[in-house]
């Protein structure tokens, strides 16, 4: 099932979400097997910054019903320890990298995307526009003129494909898809995480260190398909989809509203095999037509196993072996 | 799931990892998920898999320690011989080398006694030439163990939960909070009184963070090396999603791949937001 993404050739459709998963660390604690069954056929980085980011201070997670939120804050080695230290061994994937960037200026994007754009081992950029641009004080990816200001300011110091990767908490996402789509961006990503937080319930104040923080996981996933499905409608760039997406089926159903590639992200926490078994179980339904509206039920209820194993086999017990 | 008993207050369940690598090291850790109805307990949780090192591993045989307390753990609690769990792992750095010339002190709270139960079975069993502690070997004594072996001291918050000290070989030192077995009072006022007797220790401490920040404070005090078998809410296991972290002097680090055995000195406190949730 090979998949074309803006000129790039892919093995299949099934990428990570930007930061749900660390490849570096991953080939750590499993060893070089890890690259040999890689779970993706393409792999996102985890967002890079300008300048090195410790994060925002724990606790940093709050499991919900089905799902989690995270305020993890875009920790990172900064533009330089990235291209030093982690580009060299991200290299060594695979598939082809997607490296996605965060400015908090169109000025910082532009360095960001320049710098990254000109290495070799880089197939694609994916901008992360959720963050307030510090002159404006909005939202860049919230508002469809920042959005497309922020591609214009980019789009001509590379050759490379952009993706823009659209957040869940905007008004109108589709419009923020056309506005990127207009400006030149090559494809959209989405949902980013839903706006959330959580309380203490030993104190009633707000849990995550960092006050808020986004909800993944399959809670957000029937919110995460009618953003995909409503922003397919809108642009002619091909969209990402993702959001709690757990087994074959979810990818089938965000392929089916739209989208030409999904990415699995939360469920990597989960099982770090997941993309693998999301693939294969995709094999096996992508020739199916699209489920009936209302007719379609999850087989596993919405409760997806856990499943390390490879192969449709859902419910077989298992373990994580890249080996 | 290879079975599953109640051991006063706690469960201890085993499981049979075929497949998995021979000798996860002490102090290293698992995920685990039971393999069905994770999910749709208080709250429709849990849906992470939940993290725990092993309390003892033998050819691929593992033991975890649980005390029921929330959706996650008591659903695993529930778990029977048979019935399915997932894991992933090991994962993690554990138990380091003692300092050279001292003499192990391995200090448990609660169920923080689970990772020093395979610690103990490797000071006492495991050939010398797996290289990280010694031992006697062929009914030698090593210069430790001449010297007095190890220390082993436990605390607990009752009789019920003490019954957990069965698990080792030795018979431990007890503190309970309500007196009903051993010492009443504080674990750390036992190593106290073993750090006071002057042999060179090196310090092996899990347990809730009031005590690591205890065992911390006291160890930088008489400055002894001490190890800390941390937790904090993980949702991966493997580094993907930075979420445990934990503040030391050189920043935030992940717990989940640059621990969770933390040398005591690299922290400023045992004690953070989230710590142990």
């Amino acid at each position: 099932m090979t998949v074309d993404l803006c000129g790039i050739p892919l093995a299949g459709p099934v990428l990570n979400g930007s930061g749900t998963f660390d490849a570096i660390a991953a080939r750590r604690a499993f060893g070089d097997a890890l690259l040999e069954r890689f779970p993706f056929h393409a792999f996102v980085s985890k967002t890079i910054t300008l300048a090195p980011r410790q994060g925002n201070p724990p606790p940093r997670l709050w499991e919900t019903p089905a799902g989690l939120i995270n305020s993890i804050g875009l920790p990172n080695k900064g533009l330089e320890g990235f291209l030093a230290s982690d580009l060299p061994e991200l290299a060594e994937l695979p598939v082809p990298l997607i490296v996605s960037v965060m400015g908090f200026s169109r000025a910082e994007l532009a360095t960001l995307v320049q710098r990254v754009g000109e290495r070799d081992e880089v197939a694609m950029i994916e901008l992360n526009v959720s963050c307030p641009n510090v002159e404006t004080g909005l939202v860049m990816g919230a508002d469809p003129a920042e959005t497309a200001r922020a591609v214009e300011e980019v789009r001509a110091l590379t050759g490379k494909p952009l993706i823009v990767k659209l957040t869940p908490n905007a008004n109108d996402p589709a419009a923020v898809a056309r506005a990127a789509e207009g400006a030149g961006a090559d494809a959209v990503s989405l949902v980013n995480t839903l706006k959330g937080m959580a309380l203490d319930p030993r104190t009633a104040r707000p849990w995550l260190g960092g006050g808020t923080g986004g909800l993944s996981g399959p809670a957000v996933r029937a919110v995460a398909l009618e953003q995909v499905a409503s922003v397919a409608r809108m642009v002619g760039i091909p969209v990402i989809g993702m959001g709690g997406i757990a087994s074959g089926r979810h990818a089938a159903d965000f392929m089916a509203a739209g989208a030409t590639c999904v990415a699995v992200g939360t469920e990597n926490f989960r099982d770090p095999a997941a993309g693998r078994r999301v693939a294969s179980e995709l094999v096996g339904l992508i020739g199916e037509p699209p489920p009936q509206t209302g007719r379609h039920r999850d087989p596993s209820g919405g409760h997806t196993p856990l499943v390390f194993t490879e192969g449709a086999g859902s419910s077989a017990p298992g373990r994580t072996r890249f080996a | 799931m290879t079975g599953a008993e109640r051991l006063g207050a706690y469960h201890l369940i085993e499981a049979l990892d075929a497949d998995g690598p021979p000798d996860p090291r002490p102090g290293q850790f698992y995920m685990l998920a039971a393999a069905e109805r994770w999910g749709g307990g208080a709250d429709e949780r849990p849906y992470l898999p939940r993290a725990f090192s092993h309390a003892r591993a033998h050819e691929g045989r593992l033991s975890f320690l649980l005390e029921a307390i929330g959706p996650g753990t008591e659903r695993l609690a529930e778990l029977r011989e048979g019935d399915g769990l997932h894991l992933v792992g090991p994962l993690g750095i554990g138990w380091r080398p003692p300092a050279s010339g001292t003499r192990p002190v391995l200090v448990g709270g609660g169920i923080g006694a689970a990772p020093l139960v395979c610690l103990e079975d490797e000071l006492r069993t495991a050939p010398a030439d797996t290289g990280n502690i010694d031992r006697h070997i062929d009914g030698k004594r090593s210069p430790r163990e001449a010297q007095g072996g190890y220390a082993l001291l436990l605390g607990f918050r009752s009789e019920a939960h003490a019954e957990a000290a069965s698990l080792f070989a030795a018979v431990p030192e007890l503190a309970t909070d309500d007196g009903s077995k051993g010492h009443r009072g504080l674990v750390t006022d036992l190593l106290r009184r073993e750090l006071d007797q002057g042999t060179p220790a090196t310090v092996y401490a899990c347990g809730p963070p009031p005590m690591l920040e205890a065992v911390r404070a006291l160890c930088a005090e008489q400055d002894v090396p001490a190890q800390l078998a941390m937790e904090s809410g993980m949702a991966c296991g493997y580094g993907a999603c930075f979420g445990c972290v934990v503040p030391t002097k050189a920043g935030y680090v992940r717990l989940c791949v640059d621990g969770p055995v933390v040398d005591a000195d690299l922290l400023e406190s045992a004690l953070f937001p989230g710590a142990g949730h």
